[in-house]
């Protein structure tokens, strides 16, 4: 069983607003220094996701990033969980590309890769948030999908994946290959490992150009994108917050009631 | 390219009536299209739905096309169903919820059209002179807007819901015209064996008036018994954040968020809750929001009409209490 992972290196969603700043000439929102990259959390759950069905039933796991100057260590941590080896699509080309040069690029180096089983996705990137790039590698190699997964399981060549809906969830049953993207339903990503660490420095990572996998470097990253980003502003905050008074907890509470019964909102 | 006109607007039909997403993709719809001089046209894929597909008249569509796919709704089956539509329409937008159904057909009609798709679009307007569509999406867990465009044509759009208003019905209709779903590839790859519904009895967390919603302050399951208590004594709804599904002291169904619901009450009660983006981004239409937090820091005053800093297990039970002897 082969098992693909797609992971993407993102400013640490979690970093305070502060930590941006929103250069609105060049159209760009970037992290200070101070900001570590990490692995969008949604992938890092993907790779759990990956690394349950090797504990389960066995799997070599590989694991796909994109982009350029990647930090070497946040693309090894997919390795220190527990997979197998590590593809870099790497150069600056691939740098600010949209879902579908990301998707179309991601394709190529897994057909390059050789034989699949099971491609999974993070159902989206906490920065951009377009929730794409699973599907469309889906459709660059013919392949079934199903999305937001919090439950992955192999039966008999097939994934029996259940998936979150807005009231409950559905049990989906796929015919592999396929491609499932995973949502954070599925549940906390393990730490690294003491034990893998031997082995996961041994792992040397593939990386690859445009050129290495069939692709001019016009059609990747920047060039390649078909979604052009026209404006990034700050959106607009309106709320004057009327802070309740009282000498103690008890009496601000009253005053909120009284507050909003005279304002005949409760 | 020249030929794409017109809007096409995907509906759906949720416990055989017309989805709330769906009106309010008409009502956005129909604005775009009456700016262009152009139509709007609402499609449909279900099981016998012709009769309920209809209704879109009234809600502003100036034609509807229903599809015929018995069972489940499934999304590569749909997909390569939709994508038939095109040999009776080339609309200029294609626009979708971005919702159960919408997020997994909009992006996957794209790629399947070789055209890129805007995901998740909170504001949606035509560029004068190009016709092309603007669309603007909160990034970064919405600390930061994005404006995007495409040349590519039809230009694909999931639209968050709860961003456009859905228009009354008219006293207007016509004829459903039928289309053949065809098949793929990929027909009988995937199949759906089960749906399973958690949702919490009561009040829709959507449908809410009043939402009391909890976040990391809360502290554990037992705390949330409480607020549920309160949120039925207000007669409204219970919602949460994400940190507070992933730790399962409440179920994912009821998280309000970006990858959560999107609500717009008319009073949100955030109790516990930082305000960070993410939540915000799923809440920040609600009329009238109400914060009660320990940190007068917390991120949830700046957008709060109203707050309390103080630890909610005092706040709540005095706040009942006072609205109780105020009646």
């Amino acid at each position: 069983m082969n098992i693909i992972v797609c992971v993407k290196q993102i400013a640490d969603p979690e970093a305070p607003e502060e930590s941006f700043t929103l250069d609105s000439e060049k159209n760009v929102f970037i992290p200070s220094a101070k900001i570590t990259k990490v692995l969008n959390p949604f992938d890092e759950q993907a790779v759990e996701a990956a690394l349950r069905i090797k504990d389960q039933s066995g799997a070599k796991v590989t694991a796909f990033s994109l982009g350029a100057g990647l930090d070497r260590a946040v693309t090894k941590k997919p390795v220190f969980m527990g997979a197998d080896e590590l593809i870099l699509l790497e150069d600056e080309a691939f740098a600010d590309g949209d879902s579908w040069s990301t998707a179309r690029a991601l394709a190529e180096g897994i057909k390059k890769n050789g034989s699949y089983d099971l491609i999974l996705c993070g159902r989206q990137a906490a920065d951009w948030n377009a929730g794409q790039v699973g599907l469309g590698i889906a459709n660059f190699l013919g392949l079934p999908y199903v999305t937001v997964a919090k439950k992955i399981e192999i039966i008999d060549g097939k994934a029996r994946v259940e998936r979150v809906t807005s009231n409950g969830h559905e049990v989906v049953e796929v015919q592999l290959p396929a491609v499932i993207t995973v949502s954070n339903e599925l549940g906390q990503a393990r730490y690294p490992a003491i034990k893998n660490i031997r082995a996961a420095n041994k792992v040397q990572p593939v990386v690859w150009k445009p050129s290495d996998i069939g692709i001019d470097p016009s059609s990747v990253g920047k060039n390649g994108r078909r979604l052009h980003l026209l404006k990034l502003f700050k959106p607009v905050i309106q709320g004057t917050c009327e802070i309740m008074e009282g000498e103690s907890t008890e009496e601000m509470a009253e005053n909120l009631a009284l507050t909003l019964r005279r304002a005949k909102i409760l | 390219m020249g030929d794409h006109k017109h809007i096409v607007v995907y509906g759906e039909i949720i416990e055989g009536q017309l989805g709330a997403m769906t009106k309010e993709l008409l009502g956005g719809g129909r604005g775009l299209a009456d700016v262009l001089g152009e139509d709007l046209v609402a499609v449909f894929i279900g099981d016998g739905i012709g009769e309920t597909a209809r209704e879109a008249y009234a809600f502003g569509a100036d034609r509807v096309y229903a599809m015929d796919i018995p069972g489940a709704y499934e999304a590569n089956l749909y997909a390569g169903g939709l994508a038939n539509i095109l040999e009776h329409e080339q609309p200029r937008y294609f626009l979708f919820g971005h919702d159960d159904q919408g997020a997994d057909l909009g992006p996957a009609l794209a790629f399947k059209l070789n055209v890129a798709a805007a995901t998740d679009c909170v504001e949606l307007s035509v560029e004068e002179g190009t016709k092309r569509l603007l669309v603007t999406k909160p990034v970064y867990g919405a600390l930061v807007m994005a404006k995007f465009s495409t040349d590519d044509l039809p230009q694909i759009v999931t639209v968050r819901p709860k961003s456009m208003i859905a228009p009354d019905p008219v006293d207007r209709t016509g004829e459903v015209r039928s289309l053949d779903a065809g098949s793929t590839a990929l027909n009988g790859r995937v199949k759906v064996l089960e749906k399973i519904v958690e949702e919490s009895e009561g009040i829709k967390l959507e449908d809410a008036e009043l939402i009391v919603s909890g976040g990391r302050g809360i502290g554990d399951a037992e705390g949330f018994k409480k607020l549920a208590e309160v949120a039925r004594e207000l007669k409204g709804a219970m919602g949460a954040s994400r940190v507070a599904c992933d730790n399962e002291w409440v179920p994912a169904t009821i998280q309000v968020g970006i990858t959560g619901k999107i609500v717009a009450p008319r009073i949100y009660i955030a109790v516990g809750i930082s305000g960070a983006s993410q939540h915000m981004s799923g809440c920040s239409r609600s009329k009238t929001i109400i914060a009660i937090n320990k940190d007068p820091r917390a991120a949830i005053f700046k957008q709060a009409q109203y707050g309390v800093v103080g630890d909610w297990k005092i706040v709540l039970p005095v706040l009942m209490d006072k609205l109780k002897a105020l009646d």
